[in-house]
């Protein structure tokens, strides 16, 4: 037992940071709102090289071979630094998914694609109609009924739909399933969807956490340098205590994600609720946050020019993605009061071996 | 990261399960608020120390079992588990016997620690004073040393268990003209002292659980000083982080709780009763939260054994327990209904006057152990880094 970081991930965290700290800095992030594709492959390409999209992708196929609890870190991070490029989608679920598949010769095909930095892969789920990034995406992970598939982009239609995240890119996506771009079916399929969504949840959360970090540290920075009647507003004992009653959320909600990372990685029979507790965590964290820090940012706050709503944003795109809060209440509830799937204890209830 | 326990906390976890299965009274004792509850309490704990359970992370020449605080979160949860009493020397072995440890002298270690795992000795907290609550450095209660004793004057408050405890533990001004948190100093006295006096108040619950205690020119041993003169302020800080932090509220008490909670609903549910949704999700928050707790502990006790410390996120801690126990104990009473007023010797209330018990109790959360508002500033000053003015 031991609930804790080695060296070697803190190393690997701090790596990430510092290299997005000189490369996705706010200004890059708004540069990319207003292009296109809202995606920049040379950026990717420098993820790549750090190796954040092969992480999860194994040494045979180019990657890392490393696990959740690895990347959880690197998730935080991306949130932090308003990273919204379709990391979890290519790096963390589409990874594991086509690692996980049994089809060799898609995952020959794709990973090392992955791991280069060469593929961005989308995928879709059942909590939404739309898919995050399919407008850049060379692959696709559709789900037709118990079926899953694996698409190239230009057998899809695309509708793009306008979102409130300048960052992201949502599409509708038609297509018909075919035979040659079946990846798995019946029971192989829904454990495969199931692990697919339980990690795109994982991951939203990871980077939620980062975004609640950042939101917390912004509003702090504003707080101390800001006077009123004289003094820093961040002084008055009402601007501090809303943002420790936020500080203690986000830290009790980092130990979910935390302990949901290794869920992910070792397939706990807890893992459906170990998730869907950490994103309800840190997606009303967040959401709490916004309000928060835009309360103490004031009017500045609420213009498009200040920086806070890129993260506001992040934190309003990531609360929908992959299961709103109230999916994720009625999915704890159903575990913890229905016994509908097993909510474990932590510890408690070690059975008697 | 590594979330499996060892073999060897395994076979811990069994061996404390089956000597508390066939030692815990099967009747509950009396609530130790009262003299025949303390006392009750007072025969357990020997019992518990006779098992070599009293305080499982302590060296076993001071009374302790020699294993890590993995071994007490693995004791604390069969201990939970086993519907085992509370434990009556709490101020003793979880905040004092850690400062005992940390600051006492060979001599001291030897005289206090043992007699403070059996019970034998009893620890009232003396911190608080009528003047000197939350603002805890305006303590005004002197001690003065005349040749080798500590002559004390002035009052200390709100002593938990002060009633019936046998000794307690304060902070004394021993420097005249000392201001705020310097020149003061930690004293360990005797409450059968001549000079000293104790005043039983009753609480919320209507039980004389707290005592007033008065000194009138009381003389301890000057011995009994814990840590260096005048440094009183520090030497009681160092373990503070301890009892918000770790000990004082160990995670298994809530996830029992959250537990209990879970089959009542399950119970009221089954009986057809009306539930609003709001209940039902926030009974299954409770739940997580008290996960989070777990969680977050494991998380600082592994800190703790890789040579880390607790800080200032105790603070964290003393905030989150405090409201999740009395947001657990709202939600049963919500559930229960009319019967939620019920005490526990009401013929119909088969159990659940425990539940409006734990209410009042989880009321005073937020106000001892540093009221929550000041955790916030706590939180915002030195976590954050907010500035002070
Ligand atoms: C059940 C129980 C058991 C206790 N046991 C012990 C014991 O064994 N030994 C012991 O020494 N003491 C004990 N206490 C006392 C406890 O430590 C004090 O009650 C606590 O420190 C608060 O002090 P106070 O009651 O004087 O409240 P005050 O200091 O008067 O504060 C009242 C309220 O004012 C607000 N407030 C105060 N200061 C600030 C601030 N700086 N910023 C914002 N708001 C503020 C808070 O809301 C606070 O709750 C116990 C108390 C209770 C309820």
């Amino acid at each position: 037992m031991d609930f804790s970081f080695s060296e070697d991930q803190m190393l690997l965290q701090q790596t990430v940071r510092d290299f997005l700290e000189g490369e996705c800095t706010v200004e890059h992030v708004r540069s990319m709102w207003d292009t296109d594709t809202a995606r920049s492959p040379e950026f990717w390409g420098k993820l790549a090289e750090i190796g954040i999209p092969g992480l999860l992708v194994s040494e045979d196929h180019g990657g890392l071979g490393m696990s959740e609890v690895d990347m959880v870190l690197v998730l935080e991070e991306t949130g932090r630094a308003g990273t919204a490029e379709p990391v979890i989608h290519t790096a963390c679920v589409a990874a594991q998914l086509l690692q996980e598949s049994g089809n060799d010769a898609v995952a020959k095909e794709w990973l090392p694609k992955i791991a280069e930095g060469s593929a961005i892969v989308a995928v879709q789920h059942d909590q939404s109609p739309f898919v995050s990034d399919a407008h850049v995406a060379d692959l696709l992970i559709l789900n037709s009924g118990d079926a899953v598939h694996a698409v190239p982009r230009a057998d899809v239609q695309l509708t793009e739909q306008a979102n409130n995240d300048p960052a992201k890119r949502l599409s509708s996506v038609e297509w018909t399933p075919r035979a040659g771009t079946l990846l798995a079916d019946g029971d192989a399929a829904r454990a495969l969807q199931a692990a697919a969504f339980d990690r795109g949840v994982f991951a939203a959360a990871a980077q939620l956490l980062g975004v609640c970090q950042q939101l917390s540290e912004m509003t702090v920075l504003y707080a101390t340098q800001r006077k009123q009647f004289g003094v820093p507003i961040g002084s008055f004992q009402a601007v501090k205590h809303m943002l420790a009653e936020e500080k203690v959320q986000t830290e009790y909600g980092r130990s979910h994600v935390y302990r949901a990372a290794h869920s992910v990685a070792n397939a706990a029979p807890s893992r459906a609720v170990d998730v869907s507790m950490a994103k309800r965590a840190m997606a009303e964290n967040a959401v709490s946050l916004a309000k928060t820090a835009l309360q103490v940012h004031g009017a500045l706050g609420y213009t498009w020019e200040q920086d806070l709503h890129v993260w506001m944003r992040r934190a309003w795109s990531l609360d929908t993605a992959w299961g709103n809060t109230a999916f994720h209440r009625a999915r704890v509830s159903a575990a913890v009061i229905d016994g509908a799937f097993p909510a474990i204890p932590f510890g408690y209830e070690v059975p008697a071996a | 990261m590594e979330l499996d326990f060892t073999s060897d906390q395994v076979a811990f976890r069994k061996e404390a399960r089956s000597w508390l299965e066939a030692n815990v009274p099967s009747e509950p004792l009396e609530s130790f608020d009262s003299k025949e509850g303390f006392d009750q309490h007072c025969e357990w704990e020997k019992k518990l120390q006779g098992g070599g359970w009293a305080m499982v992370p302590w060296p076993v020449e001071y009374g302790g079992r020699g294993a890590d605080l993995l071994h007490w979160l693995v004791f604390e949860e069969e201990y939970y588990r086993a519907g085992a009493p509370g434990r009556v020397n709490q101020n003793g072995i979880f905040l004092l016997g850690p400062t005992i440890m940390e600051y006492g002298t060979d001599e001291q270690k030897k005289r206090f620690l043992p007699k403070m795992a059996s019970s034998e000795e009893v620890w009232a907290q003396g911190w608080s004073e009528p003047n000197a609550g939350s603002d805890m450095a305006n303590i005004q209660a002197t001690a003065v040393l005349e040749g080798d004793e500590y002559v004390i004057n002035g009052q200390k408050t709100w002593a938990s268990r002060g009633a019936y405890a046998h000794w307690l533990f304060g902070m004394f001004r021993t420097e005249p003209d000392s201001k705020r948190h310097n020149g003061l100093t930690f004293i360990l006295c005797p409450l059968d002292a001549p000079g000293v006096t104790v005043r039983p108040i009753d609480k919320l619950s209507g039980k004389p659980a707290f005592a007033e205690v008065f000194f009138d020119n009381a003389r301890v041993k000057a011995e009994n000083r814990l840590g260096p003169a005048g440094e009183g302020w520090s030497v009681a800080m160092a373990t503070a982080g301890f009892e918000r932090g770790l000990m004082l509220r160990s995670p298994a008490r809530f996830q029992n709780t959250a537990r209990k909670l879970v089959e009542l609903y399950r119970e009221t549910e089954a009986q057809g009763e009306f539930i609003d949704s709001r209940v039902r999700d926030e009974v299954a928050r409770c739940w997580a939260d008290s996960e989070a707790y777990t969680l977050n502990t494991y998380q600082t006790v592994s800190r703790l054994l890789s040579g880390g410390k607790i800080g200032a996120e105790a603070s964290l801690n003393k905030i989150f327990w405090s409201e999740l126990d009395i947001k657990m104990h709202e939600l049963a009473l919500e559930l229960l209904g009319a019967r939620g007023e019920l005490l526990p010797s009401a013929p119909a209330a088969k159990g659940v006057g425990e539940w409006l018990d734990g209410y009042i109790f989880a009321l005073a959360g937020p106000i001892y152990a540093g009221a929550n508002e000041v955790q916030k500033n706590i939180i915002a000053e030195r976590i954050l880094g907010l500035p002070r003015k």
